[in-house]
């Protein structure tokens, strides 16, 4: 790494030239993407209202409106973080059970040839890049606006990760169980039932519940485009400004996501 | 994994504690069971209503094919502005995330009453969707790409902070301690113990997080922080799915090449 070592073969030297070469050509396409980023985002200037606007923010959040926690009748905050919750433990539902066939199509033990898990897993991935804001607007597009759209969506955003943690847990487990029941004479079923799904359950649901966190998270921002929950009156509340129903929407989210952040950490601990 | 000595436990096949486990299982199943119809109820969620609107998703794409190709050029730009978001948005973000992620690592000799605080906000800050961010400073600074790139300098901060103070504790305690054995100072610790080790870690996790803000970046646009999100959102406003199917396909073509390329990446670095 020093210059000032002499090398001890001309091989060694040239090595580390090649090194330095790479190094180099690397520190320059770095440089370059960064050139060609910073052009793009020109900084047009802070608008001449933002010092009111964030002032008004400030102001918002420190006086959240606290008439908005509970209206009898209507949308509140409370049915509306009832709302997110919901459609995120039925969306991870949906994902945790429709995943399970694209576990098994995707992992390398449970099928012969390699092209079966292979397109398996190129399934679970194509699944994966589809951001689920996206899917939420196919959704509403088919069932219309409302909780519905947001369960499906993240229902079959989910499907993508969870696929491949589960496969990954199948691929892991412990052969033993499955070749004696082999050995044994039973059927594949029942190797399902009784050397892999022991084995496998615990992790599953761990991994659900793991979903589950990331899925409250997003839940809240479905209802922006319209799939429901929490983001539906906090849409309303930023377009017109009201900023004190905004700072107490943003309490709400907070205190929804850290309190199932614990019941679920709570859950995992006991399942493994 | 205290046992009550039932007679099952005497027959070695039947596994002692099996009786106390199976009931607490099926009870679990049981309210596992009803919490997901309570919430099929209050959702009005059935799958009734899936097949019902089916064949509206069915002819939802069939307009989208074939996608209108000749949009391409037009939405070239903004996807690149896009990228440009999420490079931004990363980098920015983790260069905050450093010293915040030295601040709470408890294996560096900072007073908990520092470090615990840091990592209350750290964990605030992650509670808030990375849409949300962008809502927001959409109202301070305007529509527009910046406000975007600040929603996720904002987003990014909070993985890259929380996933390296993480690996920072989980370093090799011997070197610091030979460093602190010989007299070095605390910057000189950070310098030569900390960094070589937790370098690769931390360059790992911000291609994760530039992986995660790429396809956040894409959908940024629905509340106008610029990128592409902005021209899906007119073409499905304007009932042009053939518009929406090409830059949905030209979204996953990019995720997916920059997916690959940041995988090949870290393969190497860890």
């Amino acid at each position: 790494m020093k210059s000032n070592t002499t090398p001890v073969t001309g091989k060694a030297s040239g090595s580390a030239f090649r090194a330095r070469i790479r190094f180099a050509l690397t520190a320059l396409i770095v440089i370059a993407v960064y050139y060609w980023s910073i052009q793009g985002i020109r900084f047009e200037g802070i608008q001449g209202t933002a010092g009111t606007v964030s002032k008004s923010i400030l102001q918002g959040f420190l006086h959240p409106d606290w008439s908005f926690v509970y209206i009898p009748e209507g949308e509140d905050l409370l049915r509306g973080l009832l709302d997110t919750l919901v459609i995120s433990i039925l969306g991870t539902v949906v994902a945790a059970v429709v995943c399970i066939p694209f576990a098994f199509w995707a992992s390398t033990n449970m099928s012969r040839r390699l092209a079966v898990s292979g397109s398996g897993k190129i399934a679970l991935s194509v699944i994966r890049v589809f951001p689920e804001i996206i899917v939420a607007i196919l959704f509403i597009k088919a069932v219309g606006p409302g909780s519905f759209a947001g369960v499906l969506a993240l229902g079959i955003h989910s499907v993508g990760m969870l696929g491949k943690l589960y496969s990954e847990t199948i691929e892991n487990i412990d052969r033993g169980p499955q070749e004696a029941l082999i050995a044994s004479g039973a059927n594949r079923l029942q190797v399902l039932r009784y050397a892999v799904l022991p084995q496998v359950i615990p992790q599953f649901l761990s991994y659900s519940l793991y979903r589950f966190e990331i899925n409250i998270r997003s839940a809240t921002t479905l209802g922006l485009v319209g799939a429901g929950g929490i983001g539906t009156p906090l849409i309303f509340a930023l377009q017109v400004r009201n900023w004190n129903r905004v700072g107490i929407i943003l309490l709400g989210i907070i205190a929804l996501v850290v309190l199932t952040d614990l019941v679920s950490g709570w859950l995992r601990k006991r399942i493994t | 994994m205290k046992t009550t000595v039932s007679p099952a436990s005497l027959n070695p096949a039947a596994s002692g504690m099996e009786p106390p486990r199976k009931y607490k299982q099926i009870a679990g199943w049981i309210i596992l069971v009803a919490v997901i119809v309570a919430c099929s109820v209050r959702t009005e969620a059935t799958p009734y209503q899936l097949i019902v609107g089916l064949p509206q998703m069915g002819s939802l794409l069939q307009e989208m094919f074939p996608p209108d190709w000749s949009y391409l050029p037009t939405i070239w730009g903004p996807m690149m502005e896009t990228l440009q978001i999420a490079i931004l948005g990363t980098t920015l973000g983790a260069l905050l995330a450093v010293p915040v992620a030295l601040l709470c690592a408890s294996n560096l000799g900072v007073s908990r009453w520092v470090s615990l605080p840091t990592r209350m906000v750290l964990n605030l800050v992650r509670t808030i969707p990375d849409l949300l961010f962008a809502a927001i400073f959409v109202a301070v600074f305007g529509i527009g790409p910046f406000a975007g790139m600040l929603a996720l300098v904002f987003f990014s901060f909070g993985i890259i902070a929380k996933l390296t103070f993480e690996a920072i504790e989980a370093i090799d305690p011997g070197p610091l301690e030979a460093m602190t054995a010989v007299g070095a100072n605390r910057l000189q610790i950070i310098m030569y113990g900390v960094v070589p080790q937790a370098l690769p870690y931390f360059m790992s996790y911000l291609l994760y997080t530039f992986e995660v803000n790429v396809r956040a970046a894409a959908v940024l646009g629905l509340v106008g922080a610029g990128g592409i999100g902005l021209l899906l959102d007119r073409s499905l406003g304007l009932f042009r799915y053939d518009r929406a199917a090409i830059i949905i396909l030209l979204t996953l073509a990019i995720v997916l090449v920059i997916d690959y390329g940041s995988t090949m990446i870290r393969r190497k670095l860890l």
